[in-house]
């Protein structure tokens, strides 16, 4: 009797009403497309990026399976252990680095001055350019012998002969690492700005009449309200850096003696140069349980202010 | 702390300028390495930073009637327009569908939706240049024009969806209730409403194809299909010889299609920036 009762509502229910009935049909037609792209593109070439992994596969040859061999393998040979800890190390100096001068830049930033806003877009630059070409006036910069850095030490008597900045183990992973500085600043820069705008002045005028001073206001009021803000740039970026490629190809080809070989860069050169597509491919995959692991911290992060 | 205003101003310039310089420095050097003759280029003896021998188009000159660079200029605007004329309407259809409907899995899709975004391109550069070649696509542009989308749809789609749950339902309700089917509101109602937001996944999404060089230098390898950055990148460099002036005139004249879009449509990057990460 209810189920009946039921029915004859809905027939008396406006005609919009039938239409929100089909909406699960109309919304998967609209996620279609993107969705059929995503799983060809993204889903179906993770696995067989994982497929190739454990097979001994080469350019134009299927390989044959072996399992968890090439992991195995690579884990042992000397040169991915040091590309495993150069890119922990590179990951982990450039995202401190950005995280501290991109804090300092977005205090800058907040100044209410004329023509902030000039200098926002100024310093954004290096964000919207293509990253291969800027590294390559980085490149130049560093040029063994036509350094302008080189050419100001000297000038200043700092350094007596010119410095090998892309030559010297030490140096070279400096400079990589100052360039990734240079290119993830901006997004750091501008992220904590916007986080910066919607704390409430209120909380700093309260804070002055309370005697609080300037660093007390910034240790007490500002890093904690900017938290989530915080946190989430700095998973975005340590994805973004730990599988950074166009920098140090182009600066350095993992060069000097691998001193600043990357994951990316040494699945490249096995990968294609050699034709080495199985341990290319085993290479690259370190990289997932570094998106894993963020991708888990930034969901629960997320939880809370989920909008849709 | 708080002085006068033109105090404030004075310490909060002194305090930005370390960064402009050190974020512009580049570019300056690549126009002055672009303009300066070899002779000077090449003279240690003299200061780098000034051009003393007059200012000289030869580097401009030789790259554009003595390599691909027009080409490579033509290919990358062909690839970015294309990828991202496709990957804004894809987005946009799933953004909508994300922001505004009911349905089972909703949350799982978006979680989907942004692991795929979170998935750096150089995890799948070798699968898919395997799978490009499975397709007959490698070394071909389409390579590009549909491999771009896979990154660029789940960033856009991920902007829009936020864009879109910003925008009030009340006048796309009233449209749906006179019959309007889901697609006419999209149409009608919701794109005109939405349009600074699809400017700027727009705007975005150009800039992100237009950079985009792990793909372009593993699916391309004929000089005349190779777009901008790999080109100027890897064949504008002949064995162990730099031609420094060339480079810097090529990476300065690639660079400035998106560097004047960005001046141009300066608070719409600086939205869309906050919204979502792309690189960084």
């Amino acid at each position: 009797m209810q189920s009946a009762e039921g029915v004859s509502r809905a027939s008396r229910l406006p005609r919009y009403r039938v239409r929100w009935n089909g909406e699960p049909m109309v919304a998967w037609a609209f996620l279609a497309p993107a969705l059929l792209l995503l799983v060809l593109l993204a889903v179906y070439p993770l696995g067989y990026a994982l497929y190739l992994s454990m097979t001994t596969a080469q350019i134009g040859v299927p390989g044959r399976f072996v399992g968890a061999a090439n992991f195995i393998r690579l884990a042992r040979t000397e040169i991915f252990s040091l590309t495993l800890w150069n890119t922990v190390w590179y990951t982990a100096v450039a995202v401190f680095a950005k995280l501290v001068l991109g804090l300092t830049l977005a205090l800058v930033l907040a100044q209410r001055v004329p023509g902030m806003k000039w200098i926002r877009g100024a310093v954004l630059v290096p964000w919207v350019a293509p990253i291969a070409l800027s590294v390559l006036a980085w490149t130049w910069m560093f040029d063994s012998t036509y350094s302008v850095f080189n050419w100001v030490l000297m000038r200043l008597h700092l350094v007596a002969a010119p410095v090998a900045w892309l030559g010297v183990p030490a140096l070279a992973r400096f400079a990589v690492v100052l360039v990734n500085v240079w290119a993830g600043l901006p997004f750091f820069g501008i992220t904590f700005l916007a986080g910066l705008v919607t704390i409430p002045r209120e909380l700093y005028e309260a804070a002055t009449v309370d005697g609080v001073g300037a660093l007390g206001q910034f240790r007490r009021l500002t890093l904690p309200l900017l938290r989530p803000v915080l946190a989430t740039v700095v998973l975005f970026s340590v994805v973004m850096t730990s599988s950074d490629f166009a920098t140090i190809f182009v600066l350095t080809r993992g060069g000097p003696m691998n001193t600043t070989q990357v994951l990316a860069t040494l699945a490249y050169r096995l990968g294609l140069a050699t034709g080495d597509l199985g341990t290319g491919a085993a290479i690259s995959l370190y990289l997932f349980p570094i998106l894993i692991a963020v991708t888990a911290i930034q969901a629960r992060l997320m939880r809370r202010s989920w909008q849709w | 702390m708080v002085g006068s205003p033109a105090r404030r101003a004075i310490w909060a310039y002194a305090g930005a300028a370390p960064f402009v310089v050190f974020a512009l420095f580049p570019f300056a050097w690549m126009l002055i390495t672009s303009v300066k003759k070899d002779a000077e280029l090449y003279d240690l003896a003299q200061n780098p930073f000034l051009i003393r021998t007059g200012i000289t188009w030869d580097h401009y000159r030789f790259l554009f009637e003595q390599t691909a660079f027009p080409l490579w200029l033509r290919n990358s605007v062909l690839v970015a327009v294309s990828s991202t004329a496709a990957s804004v309407v894809l987005a946009l259809l799933a953004a909508y569908a994300l922001a505004r409907m009911r349905f089972r899995y909703a949350e799982g899709v978006s979680t989907f939706i942004f692991v795929v975004y979170l998935m750096p391109t150089t995890l799948l550069f070798l699968p898919l240049a395997r799978l490009v070649s499975l397709l007959h696509l490698a070394n071909t542009l389409w390579s590009l024009i549909v491999t771009y989308p896979a990154f660029m749809v789940p960033f856009i789609t991920w902007m829009l969806a936020a864009y879109l749950a910003a925008i009030p339902k009340d006048l796309e309700e009233s449209a749906l209730v006179d019959g309007c089917t889901r697609l006419g509101a999209l149409r009608r109602i919701v794109l005109p409403l939405a349009r600074p937001g699809i400017i700027t996944a727009t705007l975005f999404g150009f800039t992100l194809a237009w950079s985009e060089f792990i793909y372009a230098l593993t699916f391309i390898s004929t000089t005349n299909l190779k777009t901008v950055t790999a080109g100027v990148v890897v064949d504008l460099i002949r064995g162990d010889v730099f031609y420094w002036g060339s480079l810097m005139a090529g990476a300065l004249t690639a660079s400035l299609p998106v560097v004047v879009l960005f001046s141009l449509f300066l608070d719409h990057y600086v939205s869309g920036l906050t919204a979502g990460a792309v690189k960084g």
